[in-house]
């Protein structure tokens, strides 16, 4: 076997130190049975020369028997490993291949196309940077690459080369390879973060996998090998939130007390404070302690064994954070979830559910969705199948403390596992806490109807009903205007109910603090109640901060589009701040109040909002005014 | 491997004193530092392995004051089962796998590490981290577990079992850089010394006791070579080379054209056999 590199030859010591200082690029590689995926690695580790002469001999003698690619020693029977699938032909597992070149060290996962194996590539994809999607350039943009591709985006893979194989038989038409980039950047445009490039190439003879070949003049962009070499993949590696889930406990003696672990994102430092987690005990980092002593700084990847300044409880599930972005805790989860048991999942079912955190009960709460692979669309389901992809809420017995499946694939990773056989049946990517917006009501309840129509109603209260959120920062101003607007109705002789954000905490959302989901369920719970008084033809008044965009448009979906008018109480945060009579801001300043709109979290300023108003430079009444002249040009008010 | 440590009760690591096995021990002594291996050693021992591995097996063991079990299975020794009149598939069979088997029940062992690295051979390609056994130590390529992110599976029943592949995704040239820059103390077979050798059927066996059988004509000579892959010593095939120090064996490795395990005699019984040894069991 011969590295492409003259310094093994000559000066061994030079070419180890050369090989030591590479990176690692791991791969996935998926197309379809006859898209000639196993011939392009095969064609990577035989143009690379990688391939030991005795594989070689053992490859001639098998294409007479089973290879299907005529005189030619058949490529692809490299890659497929095991021996039931050599016979049918079809690649059906996972399977690993490794190479090098003079800049970069490769593993390459390669996966099958064949429809049933969406798991399989899941599982392959689940540790790649790098996705190389084969298309056919006879057949263009088919259901499999859309599959392909999306499972790549759904996985985190940012690196995707579209490889358009086969240009020997479209006559190397330059016209079809744009065609078909056309196509794939049209759909291609509803998945997160793929950034492709497309590639002409024809694996069978060459042309643009290691060498540029003399087929493919029109392009000019790098062949593939030169591509796998150069490209970035160290984009998203987060040095920013430290996260150090603890897998155990080293105790040797009574004088070491040690947690081991793999930095999972972050920088640790000896003398860095960190918080424990779930116990939210603070310390300092003493030691990071290896076998080759100790180490001032570890990052992503490594594997270390700390030691903190303070007895404090940690074991194994735990998690090490720095005292900045904590992250997300909860014992509900919204995830992808891949289902990959050929038993279906079964809602409200217990399995176990495996991550960073160790081990928890778990089950299925909800399923929002089932997403078809080869269009995106998303379905309407009761379970998954197996290769199955769909958006579920997973309850926990235990708090899950993760972080977001697209900002951390260590903590915002898991995998459900049967109780019984034991077998890995799903793995799933948080999106973030669930809240009960998703959950789906019991089936089995029915809906009991009023004997009073909505014309009765209308009639009776001379009016259409709607209901009024008052959104903005702390002190802006909405309760004020809410009350007036109440009294302002009321004097009309209209019919209306005020639901002050403050009030509701006092009562029905007593057990809520104020995290962003805590937030967002005060905020269901208090359009849950809006849409039943607009269904009994009353007027809602609702005031609270409501700081997050996705929230607020999820409680007008809830409530209904006609039905909701969303005013946004713009008045500056300087101003608010002077008149916030309860020193609250002063608080949030102080650290005491987290997660506080407009100091510690943000406030996202409604872009689509029915009516701004700023207390500023208006006064109360002439902020009623407005919402009382938008709600008549709505024709909530009868005449 | 702090992972197996932390999911199961009874791990143990294989250890068959070649450069894979000497990686693996080396990478526990990290792993678990400033504490000690939280497990034992299980060499099965053929009786038939270079009497230089055994050797360097209880010094390193003396040294690193770690437990060792060896085992050989009492049944093939009692049938006097040896390489040379019951062929290399049979007697792997005997002295290896079903050695293997009795030496994890016995020790009721629910997880075994091994050295095993994906590049090695076609079947092992597809092979998981934590890979499932049934209580038969049987593998099933087609029902595996999915193995995602780093997060690994090892629930058992009981009388099942995991085989762990902490260096599946080293190459064979990770393996040799990494006893270089680590300074890793190996078996002095892999370097090049002037040893006993006959040449049968192309390849070089050492002579390495008195049970060596000669065939018609068959006189040792003393040839300057050295082993790519440690075993039983009439199964092992020597390559000739000068090789001393570690980055000319690393070179010979990387301009050599034949691959490792081509000196292993039983890898070619037939095409596939590798998998159908690991479906009985072996690793």
């Amino acid at each position: 076997m011969a590295h492409a590199s003259d310094l093994i030859a000559s000066d061994i010591e030079a070419y180890l130190a050369e090989h030591e200082r590479k990176d690692l690029l791991r791969l996935l590689t998926c197309g379809s049975v006859d898209d000639g995926k196993s011939t392009l690695i095969g064609r990577l580790l035989h143009d690379s020369e990688m391939i030991y002469e005795d594989h070689l001999a053992v490859l001639k003698a098998e294409s007479t028997t089973v290879g299907s690619a005529g005189d030619q020693v058949d490529l692809a029977l490299l890659m497929d490993g095991l021996k039931a699938e050599r016979e049918q032909g079809i690649t059906i597992d996972v399977a690993y291949r490794y190479f090098s070149t003079a800049r970069r060290k490769f593993i390459i996962a390669d996966t099958p196309g064949h429809e049933q194996y969406t798991r399989n590539m899941v599982t392959g994809a689940s540790t790649c940077q790098l996705a190389v999607v084969l298309i056919d350039a006879r057949l263009g943009v088919l259901a499999q690459t859309r599959r392909h591709s999306y499972v790549a985006s759904l996985l985190g893979i940012r690196n995707v080369v579209v490889a358009v194989n086969k240009m020997d038989l479209v006559g190397w038409s330059e016209e079809r390879f744009d065609e078909i980039c056309a196509d794939y950047r049209i759909f291609a445009k509803g998945l997160a973060q793929i950034d492709p490039y497309f590639l002409p190439m024809s694996a069978l003879l060459g042309d643009n996998v290691v060498e540029p070949g003399d087929n493919l003049t029109w392009f000019d962009g790098p062949a593939l090998m030169e591509h796998l070499e150069t490209v970035d993949v160290d984009v998203g590696v987060d040095l920013e939130r430290l996260r150090l889930p603890i897998q155990m406990v080293v105790r040797p003696d009574l004088d070491f007390r040690g947690f081991a672990g793999t930095v999972a994102s972050g920088v640790l430092r000896p003398g860095a404070e960190v918080v424990a987690l779930p116990s939210g005990m603070r310390s300092t980092v003493e030691r990071i302690v290896t076998f080759d002593g100790d180490l001032e700084v570890a990052g992503p990847g490594r594997a270390v064994t700390v030691t903190l300044t303070d007895e404090i409880d940690l074991s194994r599930g735990d998690l090490l954070v720095d005292v900045e972005q904590a992250p997300t805790r909860a014992h509900e989860v919204d995830a992808m979830l891949v289902w990959m048991d050929t038993e279906e999942l079964e809602p409200g079912r217990q399995y176990l559910l495996q991550s960073a955190n160790g081990v928890r009960n778990a089950s299925v709460t909800s399923i929002r969705h089932r997403v078809d692979v080869d269009t995106l669309e998303e379905r309407a389901a009761t379970s998954l199948g197996l290769n199955d992809i769909g958006r579920c809420s997973i309850s926990a017995d235990r708090e899950l403390l993760f972080d977001a499946y697209g900002v951390n694939r260590s903590t915002g990773s898991f995998v459900l596992v049967d109780r019984l056989s034991n077998g890995t049946v799903g793995a799933g990517m948080i999106i973030g806490a669930a809240s009960s917006w998703n959950r789906q009501p019991d089936a089995g309840l029915l809906r009991q109807a009023s004997s009073i129509s909505q014309g009765e109603r209308s009639a009776r209260f001379g009016q259409q009903p709607c209901t009024v959120l008052l959104t903005g920062l702390t002190a802006a101003g909405k309760s004020t205007i809410a009350t007036a607007l109440e009294r302002r109705l009321f004097d009309r002789g209209r019919a209306a109910i005020r639901l002050d954000g403050e009030n509701v905490r006092m009562g029905i959302s007593r057990d809520l603090g104020f995290s962003s989901q805590e937030r967002s369920e005060n905020l269901r719970r208090v359009a849950e109640v809006a849409q039943l008084v607009n269904n009994h033809g009353l007027i809602a008044i609702a005031a609270l901060v409501a700081p997050k965009d996705e929230v607020r448009a999820r409680a007008r979906e809830l409530v209904g589009e006609d039905r909701f008018v969303e005013v946004f109480v713009d008045t500056p945060l300087e101003v608010c701040r002077e008149r916030d009579a309860n020193g609250m801001y002063e608080a949030a300043d102080r650290g005491e109040i987290p997660h506080f709109p407009g100091v510690s979290a943000t406030y996202d300023r409604p872009t689509d909002m029915d009516l701004r108003v700023d207390t500023s430079v208006q006064a109360v009444d002439e902020c009623v005014d407005a919402i009382m002249d938008l709600l008549a040009a709505r024709g909530v008010l009868h005449a | 491997m702090r992972e197996v440590v932390a999911q199961f009760e009874r791990p143990v690591m294989m250890y068959s004193i070649g450069k894979d096995s000497t990686v693996l021990l080396h990478l526990a002594r990290k792993a678990f530092f400033p504490g000690k291996i939280p497990f034992p050693l299980l060499h099965v021992d053929t009786t038939w392995k270079f009497r230089e591995m055994i050797e360097f097996r209880d010094r390193t063991v003396a040294d690193l004051g770690i437990d060792l079990i060896v085992h050989s299975n009492p049944d093939g020794m009692a049938a006097g089962i040896n390489p040379f009149d019951h062929g290399s598939k049979n007697y792997t069979d005997i002295m290896k796998t079903q050695a293997l088997k009795q030496a994890l029940e016995a020790g009721c062992f629910d997880a075994a590490f091994g050295g095993a690295r994906r590049d090695e051979e076609k079947s092992r390609a597809k092979e998981r981290i934590f890979s499932f056994r049934d209580r038969y130590h049987r593998w099933d390529p087609k029902n595996q577990r999915p193995e995602l992110w780093d997060i690994y599976n090892g629930r058992v029943d009981r009388g099942e079992s995991i085989r762990v592949f902490p260096i599946s995704n080293w190459t064979e040239l990770d393996v040799w850089q990494y006893i270089h820059l680590e300074e890793i103390p190996i078996v002095p077979l892999y370097r090049s010394a002037i040893r006993p050798v006959v040449e049968r059927n192309g390849t070089l066996i050492m002579v390495d006791d008195d049970r060596f059988r000669f065939e018609d004509g068959e006189e040792p000579e003393m040839r300057a070579v050295r082993f790519r892959t440690l075993g039983c010593y009439p199964l092992s095939g020597a390559v000739e080379s000068t090789a001393t120090t570690l980055p000319e064996i690393i070179q010979e490795m990387l301009l050599a054209s034949r691959s490792e395990r081509e000196g292993r005699v039983i890898d070619h019984d037939q095409s596939g056999s590798m998998e159908e040894k690991k479906r009985e069991g072996y690793f």
